[in-house]
């Protein structure tokens, strides 16, 4: 009887999540699988095969538009990590107190206000007529107009920008973590920095690294907004390839091709990057 | 079981019945074509509510698809993609000429649009607000450019701007002499113009600042001046000319490119009387005027234009002379899967460098 209604109760609290994972992940991704292997031959007439996923190894465009999105995301992905780990780490260990929640709340304040109105700020700085091209020209240390927007750099640092509180939160949370004396014993015995740094905090910081690593890359592959925006006439992104095929060419097939074909993309990268730092899924999501 | 299974059908039955009397419109259309004051009028002469979603063209038949034509009541694609999109994908619903009261528009955009968006012998739309797509210039900066193909000058380098879209792979194609419009029924023919004008706009790529997407954006690049010369749309011109006289619409030597945009009806919209009323309402010919005024751009009533604003009207008349007019390239029905190819060609000149 008491198994009874803890097994009641275990299945209504598991009813929310499998909900959302059939309904919103699961359904749709079979019909986007349906709707990408159905060929168009004429008006109203489809077929059944696998030609949407041949024309995009077919078309050099289409592949080669997909792996720069890709080394893209890494690139984005390492540099977020340079930049956050120090923040990150001053946040965890050397601060205290208010100092610490007054450090934290400064990280997430931009992150109040929506993306796109965060890369619109990016596009008022940058652009040739903008904040930073006239303050460089007040001084004098440039004589014309310059351009920052509408390059990669500009996307790179758009992505940064955009997913560097994905990575600071789970450090955080995993540098504190670690207990202070281990360190301090790292230095009774002899240790240097930089040794306690290789053989301590990083390897405790591990699944800290590797989830903000995943959340932060999937963020970078997914995005949308940043490249275009940011990226001008040069800014191809995968993301509004999908959204080109799916809304100007009508192209649904197609870009349901392209949309699975993300997705297996993403999960390699991944599944790689875990196996290359040696952790697995369940460790790193249940330590963080 | 039976019993409440009939209750059920009858309360739901009930229930859409109430829906569909209490007639709210939901409009789907181009910022500028439903202006505020209209709405108001409208709601209070003919007691129904409406519904702004504004949209363009491409848009509006993804969202018509995703439902297979539901979801809206009336909306207002140009008249060239709607024989090619009933064809494909059957989203829309024949226009009714009965409950339409006919006299209200110009003839002669009535027989044409009505000619264009026939499918298989039914009119699915009718005319609404017309205009065209040229050159907006900065003349004290860019005199020079006339054409579309002089966007590709060395002397605006760095300071041009257009859409990646189809309307821009026809200009140029007019401009570099060739005909595709001609050349529609012919996918070999079109193919072989697309390929001159890829190659021709993937050498011009250096002189663009960035490819526009949205009216506001281009503006804003021709107002900071970071844009001098632009394939955009006379309206965006006649504004910035009332904010700058420098920049104005010219009307480029090859030809203006003339769309028409129309009411249609979706294949399952639910307030179709609302929508014949709205028609017959914005057709009147002073609240064609006040759209006129709102959108900047002129509409198919009889008479609209008697009330428009005067600076409205001199504006128009400095960017087309008669020769002008009469050079308008209108666009005819665009044939389904010629779109396929245009992707692909723009999809290259994107990826280029």
């Amino acid at each position: 009887m008491a198994s009874d209604t803890s097994r009641l109760g275990f299945y209504l609290l598991l009813a929310p999540i499998l909900l959302w994972l059939v309904i919103l992940i699961i359904l749709p991704h079979i019909g986007l699988f349906i709707v990408s292997i159905s060929e168009k031959i004429g008006p109203r007439e489809y077929e059944t095969g696998f030609d949407n996923y041949a024309a995009f190894f077919g078309e050099p465009l289409y592949w080669r538009t997909f792996a720069r999105t890709a080394i893209m995301s890494i690139l984005a992905t390492v540099l977020t990590l340079i930049l956050g780990f120090p923040i990150a780490y001053y946040i965890a260990k050397l601060t205290r107190g208010r100092t610490k929640t007054t450090l934290f709340l400064m990280c997430m304040i931009p992150f109040w206000v929506s993306e796109l109105v965060r890369t619109f700020g990016w596009m008022i700085l940058l652009r040739e007529t903008g904040v930073i091209s006239n303050a460089l020209q007040y001084l004098g240390l440039v004589d014309g107009p310059v351009e920052m927007l509408y390059n990669d750099a500009a996307i790179m640092m758009g992505l940064v920008y955009t997913s560097i509180l994905f990575m600071v939160v789970p450090l955080v949370t995993t540098l504190d973590s670690l207990d202070d004396s281990l360190i301090e014993a790292g230095y009774d015995l002899g240790g240097t920095s930089t040794s306690i740094m290789r053989e301590i905090v990083i390897p405790h910081a591990m699944p800290g690294i590797v989830s903000g690593c995943i959340v932060v890359f999937m963020l970078s592959l997914g995005n949308y907004l940043t490249p275009i925006l940011l990226g001008g006439k040069d800014s191809l992104w995968f993301t509004g390839m999908i959204y080109t095929q799916f809304i100007t060419r009508f192209n649904w097939e197609l870009g349901s091709a392209f949309g699975f074909l993300l997705l297996a993309l993403s999960s390699l990268v991944v599944f790689a990057g875990l196996k290359l730092s040696r952790q697995s899924l369940i460790e790193t999501m249940g330590r963080t | 079981m039976k019993f409440s299974l009939v209750s059920t059908v009858t309360v739901a039955a009930a229930l859409t019945a109430q829906i569909a009397q209490a007639d709210t419109l939901r409009l789907l259309t181009w910022g500028g074509y439903a202006p505020q004051e209209v709405i108001d009028m409208f709601e209070a002469e003919t007691g129904h509510t409406v519904e702004v979603t504004t949209s363009n063209n491409e848009e509006m038949i993804a969202k018509l698809r995703a439902t297979n034509g539901s979801g809206f009541d009336l909306a207002q694609p140009s008249q060239d993609r709607i024989a090619s999109a009933q064809e494909e994908f059957g989203i829309y619903k024949p226009i009714d000429m009965s409950k339409v009261t006919a006299e209200l528009f110009i003839p002669s955009m009535l027989s044409a649009t009505a000619g264009n968006t026939t499918y298989e012998g039914e009119v699915y739309g009718l005319p609404h607000v017309w205009g065209t797509s040229g050159l907006v210039v900065n003349t004290a900066l860019a005199g020079n450019v006339t054409d579309y193909t002089d966007l590709c000058d060395a002397s605006v380098a760095g300071q041009v701007s257009y859409r990646l879209k189809r309307p821009t792979l026809i200009g140029f194609a007019y401009s570099m002499g060739l005909d595709p419009f001609a050349a529609y029924g012919d996918p070999d023919a079109y193919q072989s113009i697309l390929n001159e004008v890829e190659a021709e706009l993937t050498e011009c790529k250096p002189n663009v600042r960035t490819y526009w997407d949205g009216g506001d954006e281009i503006k804003n690049l021709l107002r900071s001046g970071e844009v001098v010369a632009s394939m955009a749309w006379d309206t965006g011109g006649w504004q910035l000319n009332a904010d700058n006289p420098d920049i104005t619409f010219v009307a480029p030597e090859a030809g203006a490119l003339g769309w028409i945009d129309t009411f249609v009806l979706p294949a399952r919209g639910r307030a179709d009387d609302a929508a014949y009323d709205w028609i017959n309402f914005v057709m009147q010919p002073e609240i064609a005027a006040m759209i006129t005024n709102t959108a900047g751009n002129f509409t198919a009533a009889v008479d609209g234009d008697a009330g428009v604003s005067a600076d409205l009207k001199a504006r128009y008349q400095g960017s087309f002379d008669q020769a002008a007019i009469d050079n308008i390239k209108w666009y005819p029905p665009v044939p389904a899967g010629l779109e396929a190819l245009e992707g692909a060609t723009l999809d290259r000149i994107n990826a280029a460098n």
